[in-house]
């Protein structure tokens, strides 16, 4: 790990305020993802802003009938709070099946939210990866790509985002909520944090520099039932081969693509009419395999199938 | 070109409370609070598997809560409470789970047991504190059912590999008895 300097946030204005000042600066919240990192030396911050402390862990009711959860909530507690595991349970159920008892412990919602690719390329400093290194070329697009990505990918970057918990976000049509170095508060779709990696991979968010998440809101329930779909290798503690999340007619895919993969084809195909399997087939009909991972294509198509038949669509 | 002398600003001196007794210490800023434990206040009971978050050996309990000692930084604990092993239990006033440990022969090596006895007790007081997991049928249920998959999967976070599975949960499931 990289020396660095460290200051502990008071207020998510200052702290956001601190890290444009300071090149290099990053946040460090619960520091599951970020020390990982900085141990690999693939995040080399010379200066950590420890937001730990500031006061944005409640999860409040909005007038609306939603929930404005804070972006230091613990992910342990965003699943057990009787609200989410109530109204939102599709959430509950993407935040358990991710990671272990003692990670959602100490990991965040605002840091789930903007953890970085699990690439195995990406993690290992020995092998190119644009991501890392601007430039560099992609080692998985030939390599062990088997988790990797079929839709909105790029011959740059063959990653995918690893959140489960923002694929029920997505599928919930959450909005996130963020303060700029300058003060000012704006909110955006959880769909719109995230970018496909295109020929700029490293940029990996519509976050600017310094700009601080400090809370995920929720709006109220969607009509429907709900529902988080995970597809994996192990029963437990492993990360997604595929996912779906359903939330009344809302369907978001994880495991698929650099961000969560909002289904807007097959929630439109469903609206025509469509089966289960043609509302699949309409989302999927752009995917592209990379070898190893042509599986998730039939994968895909079957979880998605067998839950909206098992949700009653025609 | 010279480095800037920056090394006052590279570590922190700050208190914690270890076991029940309050410790001042001075570390370097990347001093993990795995490292802490182990290199700076000689608590060797806590151990180094992966040192990546993945095989659960470091877990200990911070406020009660049980984390992953080696992703986190030392002083992002100033102030807090942590219970180790030792903390939980020496030879001759062994912890009852450490004894249904002992009993159930949970273990082989032993490497991983100061981290599953530390997740254990966590994972009790969270199923206590009605909080679900992957395993719970009714996510609104008020009650945990705590059956051997809900055990499973609660602690999916502790690995061994000498893989006495069979024996830790039979372990965690006497002293859970024991508890109701």
């Amino acid at each position: 790990m990289r020396p660095f300097t460290y200051e502990r946030a008071i207020d998510a204005a200052g702290a956001a305020k601190a890290a444009a000042k300071i090149p290099g600066a990053r946040f460090l919240a619960g520091g599951t993802n970020l020390l990982d990192l900085m141990k690999l030396e693939i995040e080399r911050p010379g200066h950590v802003i420890d937001i730990g402390r500031l006061p944005l862990a409640d999860i409040v009711e909005t007038a609306d009938g939603g929930l404005r959860i804070g972006a230091m909530a613990t992910n342990s507690a965003v699943a057990s709070d009787r609200r989410v595991r109530t109204k939102f349970p599709v959430l509950a159920q993407a935040i358990l099946s991710g990671a272990s008892g003692q990670l959602r412990n100490k990991a965040t919602v605002g840091g789930n939210l903007l953890q970085r690719t699990r690439c195995a390329y990406f993690y290992d400093p020995a092998k190119p990866c644009n991501k890392r290194q601007p430039g560099a070329g992609c080692s998985a697009l030939a390599g062990l790509n088997r988790g990797h990505a079929i839709l909105g990918a790029s011959e740059a970057c063959v990653a995918v985002n690893p959140s489960d918990m923002a694929v029920a976000l997505s599928a919930l049509e959450a909005m996130v909520e963020a303060v700029a170095p300058s003060g000012a508060m704006r909110s955006f779709a959880v769909d719109q944090t995230h970018r496909l990696p295109g020929d700029a991979p490293h940029i990996e968010t519509n976050l600017e520099t310094g700009e601080l998440v400090t809370a995920i809101v929720l709006p109220p329930p969607p009509v429907g039932r709900q529902q988080y779909r995970k597809v994996r290798d192990r029963a437990s503690y492993a990360g997604g081969l595929f996912s779906l999340a359903v939330a009344g007619k809302n369907l978001s895919l994880g495991a698929v693509a650099l961000k969560p993969w909002r289904a807007t084809k097959a929630e439109a195909a469903l609206a025509g009419g469509a089966s289960p399997a043609e509302a699949a087939d309409a989302e999927l009909s752009q995917t592209q395999g990379r070898g190893r991972n042509d599986f998730k294509l039939v994968l895909a198509r079957r979880v998605i199938t067998a839950a909206l038949e098992e949700g009653g669509a025609r | 070109m010279m480095d800037t002398p920056v090394r006052d600003l590279t570590r922190a001196s700050f208190e914690l409370t270890v076991n029940g007794e309050v410790r001042r210490v001075d570390v370097d800023l990347r001093t993990t609070l795995l490292d802490l434990l182990r290199e700076h206040l000689g608590l060797m009971g806590t151990k180094k598997g992966c040192d990546h978050g993945q095989c659960g050996a470091c877990t200990v309990l911070v406020d009660g809560v049980r984390i992953n000692s080696c992703l986190s930084l030392a002083v992002m604990h100033e102030g807090e409470a942590v219970t180790t092993i030792e903390g939980i239990g020496l030879p001759g006033h062994l912890h009852p789970i450490q004894t249904a440990f002992l009993d159930c022969d949970a273990f082989q090596c032993g490497y991983c047991t100061p981290g599953q006895i530390c997740s254990a007790l966590g994972m009790l007081a969270e199923v206590r504190a009605g909080e679900p997991s992957q395993a719970t049928e009714d996510l609104a249920a008020e009650v945990i059912d705590f059956t051997d998959e809900e055990i499973r999967e609660r602690m999916s976070g502790n690995i061994c590999r000498c893989s006495a599975y069979p024996q830790i949960l039979q372990a965690i499931r006497d002293v859970a008895g024991a508890d109701a």
